[in-house]
């Protein structure tokens, strides 16, 4: 189990091979990209900004979650920070798993609990010049605890 | 005693900082800190709702501050 905040571009593809093992029927890879239109806004690229010990600890959190959860210890989640272009790589998550159905569900727990629980933040630059935050996921302290 | 504040993204931007230091009654709670920070030039624009972790974990209002603890206010979380 590996997981990381970088600012070098994701290798999505090493990750899966980080992961492949042959006691493992199953690898998934997911991977999270910048969109070009956000609520009907033309985007031209995300800068993404974090607490970055706070998300390295809570992306280990949920990743341990997940181990124990699903029952594998074959997950590497890598998220990136700065300013990304259209169709770069954001986030990568890479599961693998005796079964199909435990990797699945591994690699949705994964990136669900990340949008709610990790602090990181986007800056969206839009194709007309305007910059804007992107206030995704709304919770409240008592359902973080 | 004294607590670290600290702001990110939309936060940060309305009070134009990324960290504070706050002094605080011996006793004093994360409410407390924050009813300092929504004082300050550009606090008034804090929701009324906010998220806070404390040393990088999330915590409830009511939780005790100790001097040196870092209190972080978490806008809404957008990763991914």
């Amino acid at each position: 189990m590996r997981t990381a905040v970088v600012d070098a571009p994701i290798n999505a593809a090493a990750l899966i091979a980080e992961v492949s093992r042959e006691a493992n029927g199953a690898a998934l890879l997911f991977i999270g990209t910048v969109r070009d239109v956000n609520d009907g806004r033309a985007v031209s690229g995300i800068e993404y900004t974090a607490y970055r010990a706070m998300a390295e600890r809570e992306l280990g959190d949920i990743a341990g979650e997940a181990r124990r959860q699903f029952g594998t210890d074959d997950i590497v989640v890598e998220h990136r920070l700065g300013t990304l272009e259209l169709g770069e790589t954001s986030v990568a998550i890479a599961v693998a798993h005796a079964h199909r159905s435990s990797a699945y569900e591994a690699s949705r727990y994964l990136i669900e609990q990340l949008k709610v629980r990790v602090p990181i933040w986007k800056l969206e630059h839009y194709a007309d010049g305007s910059r804007d935050w992107v206030h995704a996921a709304t919770r409240n302290s008592t359902e973080l605890l | 005693m004294t607590v670290t504040v600290l702001l990110f993204a939309s936060y940060a931007s309305a009070l134009r900082t990324h960290s504070l230091a706050v002094e605080l009654i011996p006793g004093s709670t994360v409410r407390d800190a924050i009813g300092h920070v929504r004082e300050l030039a550009g606090g008034h624009s804090l929701p009324s709702e906010i998220v806070v972790a404390v040393n990088e974990r999330y915590v409830k209002q009511d939780r005790v501050l100790h001097t040196g603890d870092t209190v972080a206010i978490i806008p809404p979380v957008a990763g991914g």
